[in-house]
């Protein structure tokens, strides 16, 4: 008799737990369709939580680094990125301390569940597969993808697409640089796709690949200061229709409206072409691939 | 000195198969009859419509529904992760040959008896010492980024070179351990009986100790090859795209995750066959061995 009474007990037990996970179930975040800062559908009120990944690599995020923040600090409004956001948190009438930074890795900005972030930036492209599980404001940047290879290997003397074919090459997870090698360039060579930049980065060093395909900013950045003696080959015209990096939110979040009205404007005034120059001036003057 | 015909109560007590059904928790069929079935039988049905219920039910099911269990999205990912794993079967093969040899090496290194043999042990100690105890993660990365850097001529670049060298050296450690277990479960009287034969200390632990030892120690053997079969997935931090790589491509190129199920499947695929392999071979081992002891 006692099997029975387990029995019992057991079924119980679940059927609580099942009714349990059911009334949790959350009203769907559409929020209402005005962007005074009080209506926003916001994860904390009052607050603006933008996510990005840690470390957060120039030119995208600027500043001395500071505890918890690697390499650069995204709370300092300095590199293209933040500077972003915190033009988008200005227009949104935010001031700088009501914007919190949350460590976001780029795995974690698309997972299933409820989102930590009202927004995460973090040089992710928009595609229409990927519009599909979360949303995207419009564009912030345009993207081209290009190069980057060891000065004096036999690389790095291509100056076309079609040149590039016999390489090895390299991108890392995440972006779309590894599609881009697969549908454009087409290499005889299985491409590398590392999961960490890091890993990406030494593997250049090593001349484990003979180049690394990054969108150009990046590029300049690995040349500047992560692979000694490298250079940026080239970059490839954007595909038509281009490529753009949106900041993602999660999906069907009203938010996202009033941060592409803030985009907006900040793209008509000018501003989004002032930072664009003040943070990634540099990345300029490389070749074409055709 | 053929070991078929040995007596090994000890052994053969634990090896029999339980009169009842371990998965029934040892009811007796014939006993406690249809009754215990029927329970075992309505507490499985209740406690798995309770579990999809459970699961079904909660808040973001809907959402989990959508982005790892779509149908189009998983066999979408399929062909591409499948040719991938190719990859992972074949640094598997290549990886447990290698692994079989070092590690009867070390293993026998460990257990070689006497004052003069000290350094052996000991080295063969520390190897398995660090082996085991450096994650394998680490081992491939310090390996596969570390090794090239040297930049030194004739040193292979491959990453999947210097990853599976890792793999062999981390399960070496850990199969060694397996292999000295399956030695010293040997009673020393084997040897003594050996060496009295006029056997050298060689053709007795070549002819009498290991044999026995290896043929113990399958299972556990096994169970370390289903280890490396799942581990050959770090091999991806390389940047070698192999079928977890593919699957991280996939996903997040969709931010779907029904390309992890895919692999998921790949490697269970391998895995479960080799399980039912092992048991298979405990089995045959088992009766190979009581048709022997009838003519002890």
């Amino acid at each position: 008799m006692t099997k029975m009474l387990g029995l019992v007990a057991l079924a119980l037990a679940l059927a609580g737990l099942a009714a349990g996970c059911g009334t949790t179930k959350k009203t769907a975040s559409t929020g209402s369709s005005s962007c005074a800062k009080g209506d926003l559908n916001l994860v904390t009120a009052g607050k603006l939580t933008v996510g990005t990944d840690n470390p957060a690599f120039p030119p995208w995020y600027g500043g001395t680094p500071h505890k918890p923040w690697q390499v650069s600090d995204p709370r300092s409004g300095q590199g293209y990125e933040s500077a972003v956001a915190y033009a988008v948190a200005k227009k949104l009438g935010f001031s700088k301390a009501e914007v919190t930074w949350k460590h976001v890795p780029f795995n974690n900005s698309f997972a299933p569940g409820s989102k930590s972030f009202d927004f995460d930036i973090n040089q992710i492209s928009y595609t229409p597969e990927r519009a599909k599980q979360v949303s995207f404001s419009d564009s912030y940047y345009d993207v081209n993808q290009s190069v980057v290879v060891n000065k004096g290997t036999p690389i790095a003397n291509v100056t076309t697409i079609a040149g590039l074919k016999p390489y090895g090459l390299g991108a890392q997870l995440g972006t779309t640089s590894y599609q881009f090698i697969k549908d454009t360039i087409k290499p005889s060579k299985q491409p590398s796709v590392f999961p960490q930049n890091a890993g990406a980065v030494q593997a250049l060093k090593n001349k484990q690949v003979d180049g690394l395909v990054v969108d150009l900013p990046t590029a300049f950045y690995v040349t500047a200061v992560q692979v000694p003696n490298s250079k940026v080959l080239g970059y490839f015209a954007a595909k038509p229709g281009g490529e753009h990096f949106g900041m993602v939110f999660q999906k069907g979040n009203s938010l996202v409206q009033c941060v592409n009205h803030a985009l907006a404007t900040l793209r008509s005034n000018g501003t989004l072409k002032q930072l664009q120059q003040k943070w990634l001036a540099k990345a300029t003057g490389a070749p074409i691939l055709k | 000195m053929a070991s078929e015909g040995d007596r090994r109560p000890d052994l053969e007590v634990e090896l029999r198969e339980p009169r009842g059904s371990r998965l029934l928790g040892g009811v007796r069929l014939q006993d406690e009859g249809a009754k215990g079935v029927a329970i075992a039988l309505a507490s499985t049905i209740v406690f798995i419509a309770l579990v999809v219920l459970a699961i079904t039910h909660a808040a973001g099911w809907p959402e989990v529904k959508r982005v790892f269990f779509d149908w189009g999205d998983i066999s979408g990912s399929f062909p591409d992760i499948a040719r991938a794993f190719v990859l992972n079967v074949k640094i598997f093969l290549v990886c447990e040959v290698f692994i079989l040899v070092l590690s009867l090496i070390i293993a026998v290194l460990r257990s070689l008896p006497g004052p003069v043999f000290f350094p052996l042990r000991a080295l063969a100690t520390i190897y398995v010492d660090l082996a085991r105890g450096v994650p394998t993660i680490l081992v491939i990365a310090l390996l596969g980024f570390g090794a090239p850097a040297l930049q030194l001529t004739g040193v292979p670049r491959s990453p999947v070179f210097w990853a599976g060298v890792g793999l062999i050296l981390v399960y070496s450690g850990y199969v060694a351990e397996v292999y000295r277990a399956g030695i010293e479960s040997v009673h020393p009287s084997q040897e003594a009986a050996a060496r009295s034969l006029g056997l050298t200390r060689f053709q007795a632990l070549r002819r009498v100790v290991l044999p026995q030892a290896v043929r113990r120690v399958i299972p556990p053997l096994l169970n370390d090859f289903i280890g490396l079969q799942k581990d050959t997935a770090l091999v991806g931090t390389l940047g070698v795209i192999e079928a977890f790589n593919q699957s991280q491509i996939d996903t997040s190129a969709t931010f779907t995750y029904g390309s992890y199920l895919a692999a998921a499947a790949l490697f269970v695929a391998i895995t479960i066959p080799l399980a039912r392999f092992t048991d298979w071979l405990i089995a045959r081992d088992r009766r190979k061995r009581q048709a022997g002891s009838a003519f002890a």
